[in-house]
């Protein structure tokens, strides 16, 4: 082996937040083991444990470039989601602590687990190279399906893990499978070789297209875009509200930023073939997420199916495919990341013991019961239905920005139409928190803990700056994606 | 020192200072009152400026807020002949809506106030933007308090209600929001001034079907907010269910919003479009005029009554902005001023009316002129200037008007003459109801207007009276405004150049 290959020192520097997430996870475990720190510190490990990483992703981005032999890429591009993941992970870690003390679950396996999933992600978000795609997904994936199912005596907490273990094992075939064949045609798999393969038209490029199609698949899954969003709603009804959050925004982001990444370098050169793919399955995701979200009743049920109909704005600014259009997506991920988590932590709070009060009707009376949570709440559901002055509009009028700069008008109009009719089941949360009186939920609710109150003002004051002052943010989001042509 | 930016700022710092304030005293009400008015005294400091000058935009703000590539967002607003009375109106209108919340709402008053607050900073910018974004950014920050306030304060049926107001009015501003980018994708700025230099330098053309989305989309919003028959069904539904003081506000000064929409935006970014859409407009607008007057005499609830008649009186507008002559334009613009004082003032009054007997169907009153002379006079004053009777604010608007329609077709101002007749009928009908005939029988003798109860009054009457009278003091600073605006719009169309001769606005403003 020469003396090259031997990873040095900047490529351990590049790869700081992984090695420290890794660290502090076993140190969790192994904390727990020994016994001596009482069970609700070991959140506390976690969280710092991210927050080093988060310093080291920082200190990572001062030394931007590939590692390990071209494995990974550490760019603003990587360093923007990786930040973005590992925010979230920080959030729900917050927002589980009471969670799990309520449900007497409060264990260091939870935030390990968590802790794992996020080095999964920094992977992904950061691969270079289709192995270590596959290495990333699987990571996070496996930590995410033990999260899914993590009060064991749970049945809906059973039902969901099973689904999405069952259903993403599927898909990560799918995604395997594409990635072997790309091999065989290339005999490469570095995203930069099969760019250069495809734009020198080896192979047939019906073979190359199809197994774009399967990557697209796999990855689809995993950021539920439809045909492939059918396990969305129940895993995130199943799954503890925490773990929802953390479901809905972290492994998504992720998957969303390998996907913009492959489709906007590897697969650039059949731009042509994939763009109406994508076309078709942006519209689909939000009908379909937006449609099915109008008759929900479950306030999770309603946020899964509108995590769908987000995955169709992502999408729509995949179609535009311009580097345009990957900045907005960047910003709609992280905004999206911070609203969501905002409203499943409001939801984990009002659900009470045993999660039975997750009707949209149980929050009813809450801006009378608990007016600060509610008027966050209702931040977070104006945020989703696209109000100016928070994130989540910023995001989506980028989002659409970009796809009339690449002249997709119809797609423009009909993404429009539907964030009107999706005003329509974020409202229903804001008529029951304002418009009803308390209910038997509400009436009986303890005050919020801190950290989880810790969790909904950072997730608020995150989704307004996001709104009021999205010049720093949108800078550095079309600063690094102006990588992608 | 510039007005314009204590105007827009201190209703948002009003906000703030009634949300911290304690919620069992009167502090809120004091905070939400010292805002108000001083909001209303800085704004009068924006009449010098545009009286001066109305055809051009003065005590302007402008700077950087978003500045990445490919889009950069200025926080650009001004005052010009076209918004000034508008941003008046408001900031007057304001106080009274406090005021009156104080006396006659029961509970949760000071999140009432907060809410009102926040309206008032949404409209204001709404009123005064130069920027597109911005404009877009304030039409919806206007929205989401109002929201609140008819959902959270309203009647029994007013989650529907509120629910209906919100998805209609985003359904319209989405598709606005539509345009506002493909606006940018063409011209790279969303400054509406230099999106205006660039048509009129020809540096960018827009084809006539460019033209035509581009007018569909943003027509949607203001066609919504307005509202343009058929798309008024949220309205009474809204208005009836809102507290009094937030129907005061929708349709004294929110619906203004529209048609201050569709004369600044619609026309001038999309001339050829509106033109060519011109006609048949027109004929939505009098359909709105005839068919709110029919719904109106059939009520029996007041409160729907007024709303009904403003869904008439705003058709008004819409007919004199799309006739495309400067007595159009003129009395559309004044007519929005008028409305909003003599519709606010009826609501006002229909809110008295309703503390004191607890309902508002027409059926439950009868014979109270007697008892309450001065409720009944004041009524009256209201309910003329409603109708159009000269001398009081809406006969200036509505002539103007139809005299537009008649230059631009002559078979419209029938038609929409047909509107003021049905409005006496409907008014007059209703006071005769109300006021006069057999007292109705009640448990409690019924009271009159406190000293309280007339402060808010006294402003509105006054006013009433001297739009109609004294057009001198507002007209020529909206002729100016307006003939500015109709040379835009003539740019590349020969239509109306004949009626657009250099000298028409002198002559107009002559006349009168």
């Amino acid at each position: 082996m020469p003396a090259s290959m031997l990873p040095g020192y900047t490529d351990y520097l590049r790869f700081l937040p992984e090695i420290l997430l890794s660290l502090f996870g076993i140190a969790v475990m192994l904390l727990e083991a020994a016994g001596n720190l009482k069970k609700s510190h070991l959140g506390v490990v976690a969280l710092v444990g991210i927050v080093f990483a988060f310093l080291a992703n920082m200190a990572a981005y001062s030394q931007p470039g590939p590692a390990f032999q071209n494995m990974l890429i550490i760019d603003g591009y990587g360093t923007f989601f990786r930040a973005v993941v590992l925010v979230v992970g920080f959030l729900c870690i917050l927002t589980s602590l009471s969670y799990l003390d309520r449900e007497g679950a409060n264990t260091g396996e939870f935030h390990a687990l968590i802790l794992f999933s996020l080095v999964g992600q920094c992977i992904m978000v950061t691969a270079a190279d289709l192995i270590m795609v596959f290495i990333g997904l699987e990571i996070s994936s496996i930590a995410t399906y033990i999260l899914a199912g993590f009060l064991r005596d749970d049945r809906r907490n059973n039902e969901s893990a099973l689904k999405y273990f069952l259903l993403g094992s599927f898909a990560t075939g799918f995604l395997l499978y594409g990635v072997a064949w790309i091999y065989g045609i290339n005999g490469s798999t570095n995203l930069q070789q099969i760019q250069q393969a495809l734009e020198q038209h080896q192979g047939p490029p019906i073979i190359a297209a199809l197994a774009a199609a399967l990557i697209f698949v796999g990855l689809g899954f995993k950021v539920s875009v439809a045909p492939f969003q059918m396990w969305a709603p129940d895993v995130y009804q199943g799954a503890s509200a925490p773990v929802s959050a953390f479901l809905s925004a972290g492994p998504k982001a992720a998957a969303f930023a390998i996907l913009f990444r492959l489709f906007m370098t590897s697969f650039r050169p059949m731009n042509s073939r994939w763009v109406w793919l994508a076309w078709g399955c942006a519209l689909a995701t939000m009908c379909i997420g937006n449609l099915a979200a109008l008759l929900q009743t479950n306030v999770k049920r309603m946020l899964g199916y509108s995590s769908i109909a987000h995955a169709g704005y992502v999408l729509v600014a995949l179609t535009a495919s311009s580097s345009v259009g990957v900045a907005a997506a960047m910003f709609y991920l992280a905004s999206y990341a911070l609203m969501n988590i905002g409203a499943f932590s409001v939801v984990s709070y009002v659900a009470g013991r045993n999660e039975q009060h997750v009707r949209i009707e149980d929050l009813a009376g809450l801006g009378r019961r608990e007016p600060m949570t509610a008027a966050l709440l209702s931040v977070f559901m104006f945020s989703l239905i696209g109000i100016p002055l928070t994130g989540g509009f910023f995001g989506k009028f980028y989002v659409f920005q970009a796809a009339l700069n690449s002249h997709l008008v119809w797609l423009t109009v009909l993404g429009l139409i539907n964030s009107a009719v999706a005003s329509y089941y974020y409202l229903k949360v804001i008529v029951a928190i304002y418009m009803h009186e308390p209910g038997e939920a509400v009436a009986q609710l303890p005050p919020p803990a801190l950290s989880l109150r810790l969790a909904i003002w950072a997730s608020a004051l995150g989704v307004l700056f996001l709104g009021i002052f999205p010049g720093a943010l949108l800078s550095f989001a079309s600063l690094s994606a102006a990588v992608f042509k | 020192m510039n007005f314009l930016a204590v105007v827009l700022l201190l209703p948002l710092a009003g906000f703030f200072v009634v949300t911290a304030a304690p919620r069992a005293s009167k502090l809120p009400f004091y905070y939400a009152l010292v805002s108000s008015v001083c909001t209303f005294l800085a704004s009068l400091g924006l009449i010098g400026p545009a009286v001066a000058d109305g055809g051009h935009f003065t005590s302007v703000l402008d700077t950087l807020w978003v500045d990445v590539p490919g889009m950069q967002i200025r926080v650009h607003m001004g005052i010009d002949g076209l918004n000034v009375w508008l941003i008046l109106l408001t900031t007057l209108l304001l106080p009274i809506a406090v005021w009156f919340t104080e006396n006659t709402m029961k509970q949760r008053r000071k999140s009432f106030y907060a809410m009102l607050m926040l309206f008032e900073f949404g409209l204001i910018g709404v009123f005064s933007a130069l920027d597109l974004f911005v404009f877009y950014i304030f039409w919806e920050v206007a929205l989401v308090p109002m929201y609140l306030m008819v959902g959270a304060w309203g009647g029994a049926r007013r989650a529907p209600a509120s629910v209906k107001f919100f998805v209609y009015t985003m359904a319209g501003s989405v598709l606005m929001l539509g345009s506002i980018l493909y606006l940018h994708s063409q011209t790279d700025t969303f400054d509406y001034v230099a999106i205006l230099n660039m048509f009129s330098a020809g540096t960018v053309k827009l084809d006539p079907q460019q033209q035509l989305l581009l007018f569909l989309g943003f027509f949607a919003a203001f066609a919504v907010k307005v509202p343009i028959f058929p798309f008024h069904t949220w309205l009474p539904d809204t208005y009836a269910e809102a507290p009094m003081p937030a129907t005061f506000l929708l349709a004294a000064v929110m619906s203004k919003m529209g048609a201050y929409g569709l004369i600044r935006y619609s026309i001038a970014l999309a001339p050829a479009a509106a033109q060519r859409c011109a006609s048949w407009i027109a004929v939505l607008a009098i359909i709105g005029i005839i068919y709110g007057a029919l719904l109106a005499l059939v009520q029996p609830n007041i409160k729907r009554l007024i709303a009904y008649s403003s869904v008439s009186h705003l058709g008004f507008i819409v007919l004199g902005i799309f006739t495309f002559t400067q007595q159009g334009a003129d009395g559309a613009v004044y007519q929005m001023i008028a409305h909003g004082l003599s519709t606010g003032a009826l609501f006002l009054l229909a809110g008295y009316l309703e503390h004191r007997r607890g309902s508002l169907e027409i059926s439950d009153f009868g014979g109270i002129a007697t008892s309450a002379p001065g409720l009944a006079t004041a009524f009256s004053i209201a309910l003329f200037a409603s109708i159009g009777l000269p001398t009081l604010c809406n006969f200036v608007g509505e002539f103007l008007v139809l005299q537009g329609a008649a230059i631009a077709k002559f078979s419209w101002a029938a038609w929409a003459a047909l509107g003021v007749i049905l409005s006496a009928a409907y008014m007059l009908w209703m006071y005769q109801r109300t006021f006069f005939g057999k007292l109705a029988e009640s448990p409690k003798p019924f009271a009159d207007l406190t000293r309280r109860d007339w402060i808010p009054l006294y402003p509105l009457i006054a006013l009433m009276v001297w739009l109609g009278c004294y057009t001198q003091s507002f007209m020529p600073t909206i002729s100016a405004a307006t003939s500015h605006l109709l040379q835009q719009t003539t740019m590349d169309n020969q239509v109306t150049v004949e009626l657009q001769k250099p000298h028409a606005t002198a002559e107009v403003a002559n006349a009168r």
